[in-house]
Order: structure tokens, then sequence, then C-alpha cells
């Protein structure tokens, strides 16, 4: 599922509704058929913790952490014992192709990299739900479909709804089975991709 | 997330911005330092002034009178005993009783006269005391030239320094000027010659009695230091001779002649009875069960509550001092943890992104702040030591400048260290509650808005 729309139209603020960082000030989402506006900030941080995995355009590591704390960072939070928690993160980084980084400072990283490890931190709980906004915009085109690619690898193999906010119609087209597209806070269109009906891949 | 993993977050935070960090522990640490060091210096100055008390011989005692004695004397506090009529003699059946009072060491009636004593045939007047043999192991003759008496009756007397001086002939000065070393050189193991007037019963009838005069040779074996203008009331006398041979002279007593009811020759009614007990802390409880038998009591504890309360007031005010000193500290790591809170804003926001609960982010701060308030406390209790240290070193150089022995003016007890560190680090989570909360509340869209 991708959202799309010009800069300013809501899509990176419904990603934020969708992930509980923020609250409607009208109305209600509902995930998984739970409703967001009932949770307390203390649930709401569990669902964060369980339900949803994010990735964003700036990558959003933390800089005075290494590659593996990063990703193992979630699980902190989750009070997951230690020991795990690194054999955990060390297999996250090994889908993402990153297993020979785990000592390395993200600034060490290439963009591209730093993005997996990103990826390799929103999907280390195993969420439902993948959250991406914008998260080729600081890549260049070549990086940014390697980085596609594994998002829809992982759909794929984990079972995993991707949520894709983008103002590119050309990436979403490749990639998504569905099309939102949002204007001024509304939205104007949902539809399958057509592009990729045929294909047939849940989304 | 678990408290050991807040931890070592924070420890990594601070160690990400060591100078600031640093310098605001630097901060707690001088806070603290002050505070120890200024209580410090209040415990200690309390401690020497005690200690030169409890030298006196006299924390620890308490004297004892009879109610028929000292008719109005404490009148308030007789309402607690029989009327002063009907109160029991203090004789040796009453000494006993007092002596098996719980936390009594021992009761031994204050026995003195005033007398001549001959020295190379010529007469001295002076005030002669029993003194217990358990003075040996009291610390009340520090400084004292000889030995002390070599038993508990042995024809021995300990002279005070100025009655030496006296003995010699030498010119009367004021008792500091007198060189203890100096008089007693010449007079260790020589003899003077006591006379004293014994009672004796007559056998006619039980409250009569002759006096009969006796003298008695003692060999002089040591000579005190002791003021004998001192609190100790034994030290008033000049010469001392021991407590068992003292009564067993039955000597005439100034106040025999004033009580002339149930005196018999050798029934003797004592003046008053010194009880030593075992601590200083239990005069209080002992002298509430000696007044239940019927007796006044008095202990100079009763005079020290003005100055402990004088204490008091000043280790609060040295207390109040030294934390504004820690209270501009723990400002310094509000100040810190605000600083770092719009430095980290992004980081923060992505924890919480990740799953951080507004409690994570509020433990992490905490954390932090505590780390820095423990560490500060811990360094600064050091410090304060080491400034103590250095007060009392300046401060025995001066007295030793005016001629003064060194005194001990600075204490730092485990309390004091325990209770420090902890200050510390209660006034660092309270300083962090601020922050901490602030951090907690701090919204993630906007966090991570921005780049």
């Amino acid at each position: 599922m991708a959202l799309l729309g010009t800069s300013g139209s809501g899509k990176s603020s419904l990603l934020n509704l969708i992930a509980g960082l923020d609250s409607p000030s009208l109305g209600t989402v509902i995930v998984e058929d739970q409703n967001l506006s009932g949770l307390s900030r203390e649930q709401l941080a569990k669902y964060r913790r369980h339900t949803v995995g994010m990735v964003f355009q700036s990558f959003n590591l933390i800089p005075s952490m290494s590659v593996l704390e990063n990703v193992e960072l979630p699980l902190r939070f989750a009070e997951v014992e230690r020991t795990k928690r690194t054999a955990m993160a060390i297999s996250a980084l090994e889908k993402v192709g990153l297993s020979g980084r785990l000592r390395h400072r993200p600034i060490e990283l290439s963009g591209g990299e730093q993005q997996r490890v990103a990826l390799a931190r929103a999907l280390i709980n195993q969420p439902r739900i993948l959250l991406a906004d914008e998260p080729t915009g600081n890549l260049d085109s070549r990086t940014g479909t390697e980085v596609m690619d594994l998002i829809r690898e992982l759909n794929q193999s984990l079972k995993m709804t991707v949520a894709l906010v983008t103002h590119e119609r050309e990436l979403a087209e490749k990639y998504a089975n569905r099309l939102i597209f949002l204007a001024d806070g509304k939205v104007v269109n949902d539809q399958p991709n057509p592009a990729r009906t045929q294909a047939g891949v849940q989304a | 997330m678990k408290l050991y993993d807040s931890i070592e977050l924070a420890g990594r935070n601070l160690r990400e911005s060591v100078l600031r960090n640093s310098l605001t522990t630097l901060g707690i640490s001088v806070g603290v330092a002050s505070l120890v060091a200024m209580l410090s210096l209040g415990i200690g100055l309390q401690q020497l002034a005690s200690r030169r008390l409890q030298r006196s011989g006299l924390f620890d005692s308490i004297v004892v009178t009879s109610r028929r004695d000292l008719r109005g004397y404490n009148r308030e506090q007789e309402e607690d005993g029989p009327a002063p009529a009907e109160s029991p003699d203090l004789n040796e059946a009453a000494r006993l009783k007092i002596a098996s009072v719980p936390g009594v060491v021992e009761a031994y009636p204050d026995l003195r006269f005033i007398t001549e004593v001959r020295f190379d045939d010529k007469p001295h007047l002076t005030m002669v005391a029993g003194l217990p043999f358990s003075s040996k192991d009291g610390d009340s003759f520090e400084g004292m030239q000889g030995k002390f008496f070599s038993s508990a009756d042995a024809h021995e007397a300990i002279l005070q320094k100025s009655f030496a001086a006296e003995l010699l002939g030498k010119p009367s000065r004021g008792a500091q000027e007198i060189n203890v070393a100096e008089v007693a050189k010449p007079l260790l193991g020589k003899q003077v010659v006591m006379r004293y007037s014994e009672r004796e019963s007559t056998g006619q009838d039980a409250a009569s009695y002759s006096v009969i005069s006796h003298e008695m040779p003692l060999t002089i074996v040591g000579v005190t230091d002791l003021d004998p203008d001192s609190m100790r009331g034994s030290a008033r006398a000049r010469v001392f001779i021991p407590q068992n041979l003292i009564e067993s002279m039955r000597p005439m007593q100034a106040y025999d002649m004033r009580t002339s009811r149930g005196v018999t020759s050798d029934q003797p009614i004592y003046g008053n009875v010194i009880a030593r007990v075992s601590g200083a802390g239990k005069v209080d409880a002992v002298e509430q069960s000696i007044k239940k038998l019927g007796f006044n009591t008095f202990s100079i504890l009763d005079a020290t509550k003005s100055m402990r309360r004088f204490f008091a007031i000043l280790d609060l005010f040295l207390g109040i001092f030294g934390s504004l000193a820690l209270t501009v500290a723990s400002i310094g790591i509000i100040n810190t943890l605000v600083m770092a809170i719009l430095e980290r804003r992004r980081e923060i926001g992505i924890m919480k992104a990740v799953g951080a609960s507004d409690g994570d982010v509020r433990g992490l701060f905490f954390a932090e702040a505590g780390a820095m308030g423990l560490l500060g406390g811990i360094c600064g209790t050091a410090l304060g030591w080491v400034i103590g240290r250095v007060i009392n070193f300046g401060t025995n150089i001066y007295l030793k400048g005016q001629g003064f022995p060194p005194e001990n003016i600075w204490s730092v007890p485990v309390w004091l260290v325990a209770g420090a560190v902890g200050f510390a680090f209660v006034v660092s989570l309270l300083s962090g509650l601020y922050p901490a909360s602030r951090a907690a509340r701090l919204d993630p869209v906007q966090a991570l808005r921005y780049e």
C-alpha cells in the first residue's frame, strides 16, 4: 500500500497517526481492530513496540550507538534479555545483509546501509505493519531501488503489511498493490495499483 | 525498560558529553564538599567540647544527695518521692542500693576534709579528697607525672600541681604556668604527713562520738596536671588519697556537725554519693531511678543541655550554608539535563518511535541525574574530607603558634559520609524531576520533524 500526495497533503501525518505517535483531533484510528484513541500513553508505547515498525527518510539512527545497539534498542524497551537481544539483532542484520558491520557507527555507513539498519531495527520486534516514510528520499535511485527491493522481499517473506509514504508515483506503481492519493488532508483516490493487479500479491 | 538498561544508557549518554557532565558533577562535588566540611567542623567542635567534659569525669557521674540535707533544693522534682522529712538517709545501705541501680558502675561517697599536710616540717592547709581506684582507667589523669595509686588502699597521695608548687616553696602562679614535670621531679617518692580527725564511737549511745586526731604518713606517687578549677568536683581538692583508705579512716566530715540525727560512729551518713554510670547516654534513666529511691540528684548532663542546644543550632546553620552550595549545584543539574533534552530531542523522538514509553524516557533522565549525584556525592565527600583536614591542620599550626596543644576540631563520622552521599543522590533525583518529565512529555512527531 502506498500513500501518495504532494508535500503538505497529510501523508506523513496519516502515517504518524497509524504509528500512534500522534493522535487525531477528530475521528478515530483503528489498527488491527484496535482503537488507538482509546489507548493510554503507556499502551501506545507498547503498540509501537510490537505492532508497528517505522522507517524514516532521514534514517533516524542514534549516532552514538553502534549498528548492533541501534537495532537492539527496541528490544531494550521490550525488556528482552541481553543475550537473546543480541542474537535477535544479529539475525535481523543478517536479513538486511549487514552482518559484517555490527560494530560500526551509523555515520560510517553509506545511506543505503543506514536505511537497511533502520529497516532491521523496524523489523526486530516482528511487527505486523511496517510504516515507511519516504524511505528512499535521501538515497540515490540505485540504492533506493535496493532498499525498496528489500522491503518488498521482507513484505513477502514475513507476510507483513507495508505502508509506504512517497511522492514518487513511479516508485509507488512499481512496488505497491494499492495506491491511496491524498490532497489537503483528504483521501482523493483509493485504488488497486493498475500496474500490478495481475501480480495478485497481498499488500 | 529494565533498570540496568536505563543505567547503561544513562552512562553512555553521560560519556557522550563528558566535559559538560563532568563540570556538573564537579559542581555537585563542591556543594557536597562544602556541606561535609561545614558539618564535620561543627561535629568536631562539638566532640571537642564534650570530650573536655568527659575528661572532667562528671559527664558520666551523678551526684546523689539526701533530701533531708537540702530542703527546698530541686523542690519541683521532690514531688515524685517521699517528702524531705521522710526521705531516707544517705548512708552505707543507701550507697549499696544506688550501686545496684542498673547502669551504675560504682557508687562511692564523696569524702573530703580540710586539714593540715606537713612537708619538710612545714604545715600546709589543704583539702584532701578520696579518689576511687577506677579513676585509673579513665583519662581524667591524662598528663599526670608519676604513677597512680599502687593499690586501692595504699598510703599514697597524688598532688595537684599547684599544691606541689606550694610544697616546694615556689611563688604561687597561675595553674597554667606551672610545669608539672618540673614540680613533680623533686617530690615523687617523698613523704608528707597528713593530719586528720577520726570520728570514734564513745560507746555511750548511738548518736554520740568523740573526735580523735591522727597523723598518717603518705608517699607522693603522682602529680596531676588537672586544673583545680575545672569541672571535676573532686579536683577542687589538692591532695588525693585512695577512696578505700579515706573510707577506712572514718574522717570527720564538715556536714557531720549538721546532721546530728542518726549519725552513729559506725554508720556514717554521707554528704553526697557519686554514682558513676556506664555511659553518658544512661545518665538520664539512672537519675530517674535514683530519684525514685528518694534522693536528689544532679548531673553535669543537665548543665550540658544548653551546650548541646547551641551545637544543634550551630550544625543547623552550618548545614544551611553547606546546602546553599548544593542548591546551586542542583540548579546545575537541571540546566545540564534541560540542555541535554534540547540536544537529544531527536534521540528521544527516535526512542519513542521504536517503543519507549514515557516512563522509559523519564527513567533514563533520572538515571543520568542520579549517576551525576552519586558520583558528585562520593567525590564531594572525599573533597570535603580533604578540606576539613586542611582546616584542621591549619588550625593546629595556629594553635601551636599561640602555645596551645593541638586539638582535633574536625570529625567525619560514618553517618555523615553516608548522609552526604545519600543527600546528594536525592537532591540530584529531585533536580532530575523536571527535566525528566519534560523529556517524557516530548512530542515525538515534533522531535522527529526537523533535520
